[in-house]
């Protein structure tokens, strides 16, 4: 997995609550046996027509945005536990999601993938999808060592949280498979004092 | 102190404590499908890292395959080679495997509990959002992403942060024509799609104890669409009787030891919930959803919502487009185009069952394409050997071979774009059912009736 420290950027608004995983990435595309290529088709049915043309209307078809956050509606991620749609969004360029609520699997999934769920209130995240839309080029800066998301333009930074082991792991690209691997005399032993067999 | 039932499961499986506040959680069982573990073998494979408990894991093949002609080889190139890959790597690693043709086949959350692998107290994890199907033995069963389907096979554990407690009782009767499924399209229909986001949720009250364990798993399957990580059911002489005597349940003076441990599995009277509520059953009434998520639901005789917060218009009109509603409206009368019977939600024998007794002598509108996707190669053999095969084909309802099918549309089984469904399924996003497709979820019962009509009606009026 790739470091996250730091990010200088513009952000995408998709002003739409509870996005789910089918709209991110749909089942059709998942036959894939690999992890990449998954970005090409992000969005799919929002983002085309069903003969592969683009829908003009749709804000990734929109040449006044671009940048590495997409800023979206509450409950993003909901729905399927594909991690896929992590994928996704990491392929197609996106290094951050900005909502005021994330689906649970949703957010471990981005956290595995080194896609940076960083949540705000409400009211920030109308103020954030509200700025961009009126200014593309609104500069934001995610700090994820200081865990703070700044807006300079606006001369104001606000705090999100995250887990702190979470956290370590993505500003140093590690994962949880090295960490469990290492507990292996651990879980040997707790398999042994279990009282039942199935 | 007064523990609830997933802290009392949870606590089974700690392997030690963390200081950041995780838990390293033992997983009992590991299931696996075609479509979310091959990047998760690859892992493995980079990491040079072997496969940590073999025995812990079964794979099916269900997600990617058709329900048409099981016995020749895949058509489509993409599909075949993923569900081939599949058999490569449990082949490699030493993996059980009930492929396509195995009589053990069919989806992931309907052969597990059918074959005693799904117990009281276990753990269970699937990638796949629906692994809280589980949850009504009485198990810790939750869905999880590839990555973390590579962490359980490194390590039989996953790191993990304690989920919050809500429990949602029931309680009093069902009415007639009210079934496990209009229980819990109601419930997320109150608490929205959102509403369960972090918990684990208990199911609870009269009206849930008296559920069959089919009628327990449809519940406990949908809590994921309310954002809740799983739900459970405690364990009781229900679930003891349906897992006696399954092909992997514990046998002899094991059952009796695990009957005896499974007994203590409840949360206690003092349990401390950081959410609760309570529902009246009598309440409740057969439910179908007008909108592009499961939270969307309304009783079949009431109306689309003519009111929703300024915060939510947006989105919710973006929703009621798509499906071609408009704010205020009743849906009786509107015409369907299909119907799908099947899914992790609803295609278990007893749903079969439902839909038999129901169009047994009579036949399906001539407009509507119904299609029944059995859970599991069981599950169409005991249709078949209750003739209630024959049943199907008499009232023009195509009785098709396991898998997820047209609930996820990533096999051949696709809605066309406009058309209207009426699922049994457990989604109704945009497109879930194929470009464009319109799906209204809803009971088997509901399914079958309105195959039948043709249209949406107050399926009260028409019991048998």
């Amino acid at each position: 997995m790739e470091k996250f420290q730091t990010l200088h950027t513009t952000g995408v608004p998709l002003p739409f609550e509870n996005v789910d995983t089918d709209q991110i990435i749909p089942a059709r595309f998942l036959k894939a046996t690999t992890r990449e290529g998954f970005g090409e088709n992000l969005f799919r049915d929002w983002r085309y027509h069903a003969d592969g043309s683009l829908k003009a209307a749709f804000v990734l078809n929109n040449p006044r945005y671009s940048g590495e956050i997409l800023v979206a509606g509450k409950n993003f991620g909901c729905g399927s536990s594909r991690e896929h749609a992590a994928w996704a969004l990491y392929d197609a360029g996106f290094r951050t999601v900005i909502s005021s609520y994330f689906a649970d699997i949703f957010r471990g999934n981005a956290l595995n993938t080194g896609l940076l769920p960083l949540q705000v209130t409400d009211k920030v995240l109308a103020r954030l999808l509200a700025a961009i839309e009126e200014n593309p080029q609104l500069g934001l800066v995610v700090d994820l060592p200081a865990q703070t998301l700044s807006v300079p333009a606006w001369g104001e930074t606000v705090s999100f949280a995250i887990d702190p082991y979470k956290k370590e792991c993505l500003i140093n690209g590690y994962d949880d498979i090295d960490f469990l691997v290492n507990q292996k005399s651990a879980i040997e032993a707790y398999e042994k004092q279990r009282a039942w067999t199935w | 102190m007064a523990r609830s039932l997933v802290d009392k499961i949870w606590d089974a499986h700690v392997v030690r404590s963390i200081a950041s506040g995780q838990d390293v959680v033992y997983i009992d069982r590991h299931l696996i499908h075609e479509v979310t573990s091959p990047q998760a073998f690859d892992e493995l494979a980079a990491r040079n890292l072997p496969l940590f408990r073999p025995n812990r894991i079964l794979a099916t093949a269900d997600h990617n395959v058709p329900t048409l002609n099981q016995h020749l080889p895949i058509v489509e190139p993409l599909s075949r080679s993923q569900v081939d890959k599949l058999t490569e790597n449990c082949q490699k690693y030493g993996i059980e495997l009930y492929g396509l043709g195995h009589q053990r086949q069919g989806i992931v959350h309907v052969i597990g509990p059918e074959l005693g692998l799904t117990l009281p107290g276990t753990t269970i994890v699937c990638g796949d959002s629906h692994t809280s199907t589980h949850g009504a033995f009485g198990a810790v069963a939750f869905g999880i992403g590839t990555s973390q389907v590579a962490q359980v096979m490194a390590s039989q554990c996953l790191l993990l942060t304690r989920p919050k407690r809500m429990r949602i009782a029931v309680e009093g009767q069902l009415r007639p024509g009210v079934t496990a499924k209009d229980l819990i399209l109601y419930v997320i229909s109150q608490l929205g799609t959102g509403g369960a986001t972090g918990y684990f949720v208990e199911y609870a009250g009269s009206a849930v104890r008296s559920l069959s364990m089919e009628g327990r798993m449809t519940v406990c399957n949908m809590s994921i669409e309310m954002g809740a990580r799983g739900g459970l059911i405690a364990p009781d002489a229900t679930t003891f009787a349906y897992v006696e005597g399954r092909p992997f349940a514990p046998k002899g003076a094991a059952w009796e030891q695990a009957v005896s441990y499974w007994e203590t599995l409840y949360s206690d009277d003092d349990a401390v919930f950081d959410a609760e509520y309570v529902y009246d059953a009598a309440e409740i009434t057969p439910m179908i959803t007008y909108g592009t998520n499961p939270g969307m639901g309304i009783p079949l005789t009431g109306h689309v919502p003519s009111q929703v917060p300024d915060s939510e218009a947006e989105s919710f009109d973006k929703s009621l487009k798509y499906m071609g509603f408009e704010r205020g409206e009743s849906l009786l009368g509107k015409q369907i185009d299909y119907v799908f019977i099947g899914s992790c939600t609803n295609s278990r024998i007893e749903d079969l069952r439902t839909v038999a007794a129901y169009v047994q002598g009579k036949h399906k509108a001539g407009h509507v394409e119904a299609i029944i996707v059995p859970g599991s190669k069981q599950v169409e053999q005991q249709a078949i050997a209750e003739g209630i095969d024959k049943i199907f084909a008499a009232a023009g309802f195509e009785l098709r071979e396991p898998g997820c099918s047209a609930c996820l549309a990533m096999n051949e089984d696709k809605i066309p774009a406009g058309a209207y469904c009426v699922a049994t399924s457990n989604r109704n996003f945009e497109g879930r059912q194929g470009p464009g497709s319109r799906t209204l979820l809803a009971s088997p019962l509901v399914a079958a009736i309105t195959a039948v009509q043709g249209r949406i009606v107050d399926i009260t009026q028409y019991l048998n």
